[in-house]
């Protein structure tokens, strides 16, 4: 039977954006569904019915959801270019780092821009504290995966959103003083040519995001 | 070199748990060490400085933190008695309904039995949604992970043995035969399987702890 593979999501979501990454990076062929969120399809609330949400992938009719989860089967279904190191240290390393992306930076990131005015502040200061340490992960690599771009930088793709974030809302976060290594890698990672070709366009994400301030509607 | 395993832990937590049911259903060689929370060791905090939590593992020296990175960690090295399905599309299922529980069922379940009274009837029925959905989940399976105890099976053994201890203390009846007849039978068989028997915290103990707590919040 040929391969089928269904990916369910939306173009301004980083979540699918990682999925996309992934299988892009993978050279795996796929077929993009782009989701309405305002009117999700009867396909996504099938495949979804728990969480309803995007990113997801079907791969030969099976879904999975959770974009870890897709990038960890991914990773498992297709060989080829590794997402995740060899060496099962390496690879809890990875997994703690990407956990701590979603885990903490994630909602530190949401209630920086569209937190209760009195929440911001304080959200601001924690994601700082948070950047820093991947900051201070980062040291001298050119990626989080080391030469090359791995399951960690694909979660990371939550800076793009930060720094568009920062630019509809006229923030000043994610500063060359504060965070060197981390601007670096931005610019490294989007200048990717696999990368760039599953970013959303910056400035239409810009101006989305400056109407969005205040409601938001991305998935995970 | 002699392998090195170490794991810093505390008795109540079901995190903390969770390693010592993988390990030993592993057949891994293990010291503990026991943490106290209000007076983390220099240590705990040498080796897990991001969070400060329990449990870490130290293998060779090396430390790994949080419990599903240090559960992936363990199957990967050690080989025998599988805890994680063999197929990478059951894999990813597991691997979905481990997040579900720690993302939101746990939580949902320890808030809602802790709840002041205006908001407790939201918070029981935010906690009844998620242990249906479980409920739909296990259907006629024995355990999460099929006919033996799998990897989601440890995840979740918070509702099998720390939520119903904690219902009881404070008077929740959140999980029950009636309303979730195969979560309830699940929960049994869970806790009274051999090893995992052994490696719950003791009952009476954690009675006392959560009573202390319920005083405390008065």
């Amino acid at each position: 039977m040929a391969e089928e593979v269904l990916l369910f999501g939306v173009g301004r979501s980083p979540f699918s954006g990682r999925v996309e990454m992934a299988l892009k990076l993978k050279g795996v062929e796929y077929k993009y569904v782009e989701e309405d969120l305002a009117n999700k399809s009867p396909s996504l609330l099938k495949y979804n019915p728990i969480h309803k949400k995007i990113p997801v992938l079907v791969h030969n009719g099976n879904p999975i959801v959770e974009s870890q989860v897709i990038l960890e089967y991914i990773d498992e279904t297709w060989p080829g270019y590794p997402l995740l190191p060899k060496d099962p240290y390496e690879r809890a390393i990875a997994r703690f780092w990407a956990k701590f992306i979603d885990d903490k930076c994630l909602p530190a990131i949401f209630k920086a821009f569209y937190g209760e005015e009195k929440e911001r502040e304080q959200a601001v200061e924690e994601l700082s504290e948070f950047l820093n340490y991947l900051e201070n992960e980062l040291k001298e690599k050119k990626f989080f995966g080391g030469e090359s771009i791995g399951m960690v930088d694909i979660v990371a793709n939550l800076i793009f959103w930060l720094e568009a974030w920062e630019e509809a809302s006229g923030t000043e976060l994610l500063t060359r003083e504060k965070f060197p290594r981390l601007t670096n890698w931005t610019h490294e990672f989007v200048s990717n040519t696999i990368v760039k070709e599953s970013l959303f366009p910056r400035d239409k994400l810009v101006a989305f995001l400056r109407n969005r301030i205040g409601g938001p509607n991305v998935s995970k | 070199m002699a392998e090195e395993v170490k794991l810093f832990g505390m008795w109540g937590s079901p995190f903390s748990r969770r390693i010592e049911i993988a390990l030993k259903l592993k057949g891994v060689s293990y010291e503990y060490i026991e943490e106290d929370l209000q007076n983390k060791s220099p240590l705990l905090l040498k080796y897990n400085p991001v969070h400060k939590k329990v449990p870490v593992l130290l293998h060779n020296g090396k430390p790994i933190a949080e419990s599903i990175v240090i559960l992936e960690y363990i199957e990967e090295t050690w080989k025998t008695n599988p805890i994680w399905p063999a197929d990478p599309y059951e894999r990813a299922i597991a691997r979905f309904w481990a997040k579900f529980f720690d993302d939101k069922c746990g939580l949902a379940a320890w808030n809602a039995c802790w709840a002041e009274e205006k908001e407790k009837e939201k918070a029981m029925e935010e906690a009844s949604e998620c242990l249906k959905t479980l409920e739909g989940e296990l259907k006629d399976k024995k355990f999460f992970g099929g006919d033996k105890v799998g990897m989601v099976d440890i995840v979740a053994i918070f509702i099998a043995f720390w939520l119903r201890v904690l219902q009881e203390v404070v008077g929740a009846d959140l999980l029950t035969p009636e309303k979730f007849p195969a979560l309830f039978k699940w929960s049994e068989e869970l806790v009274g399987c051999p090893i995992i028997k052994e490696n719950l915290p003791p009952r009476d103990r954690l009675i006392i702890l959560f009573r202390a707590r319920l005083e405390s919040s008065k």
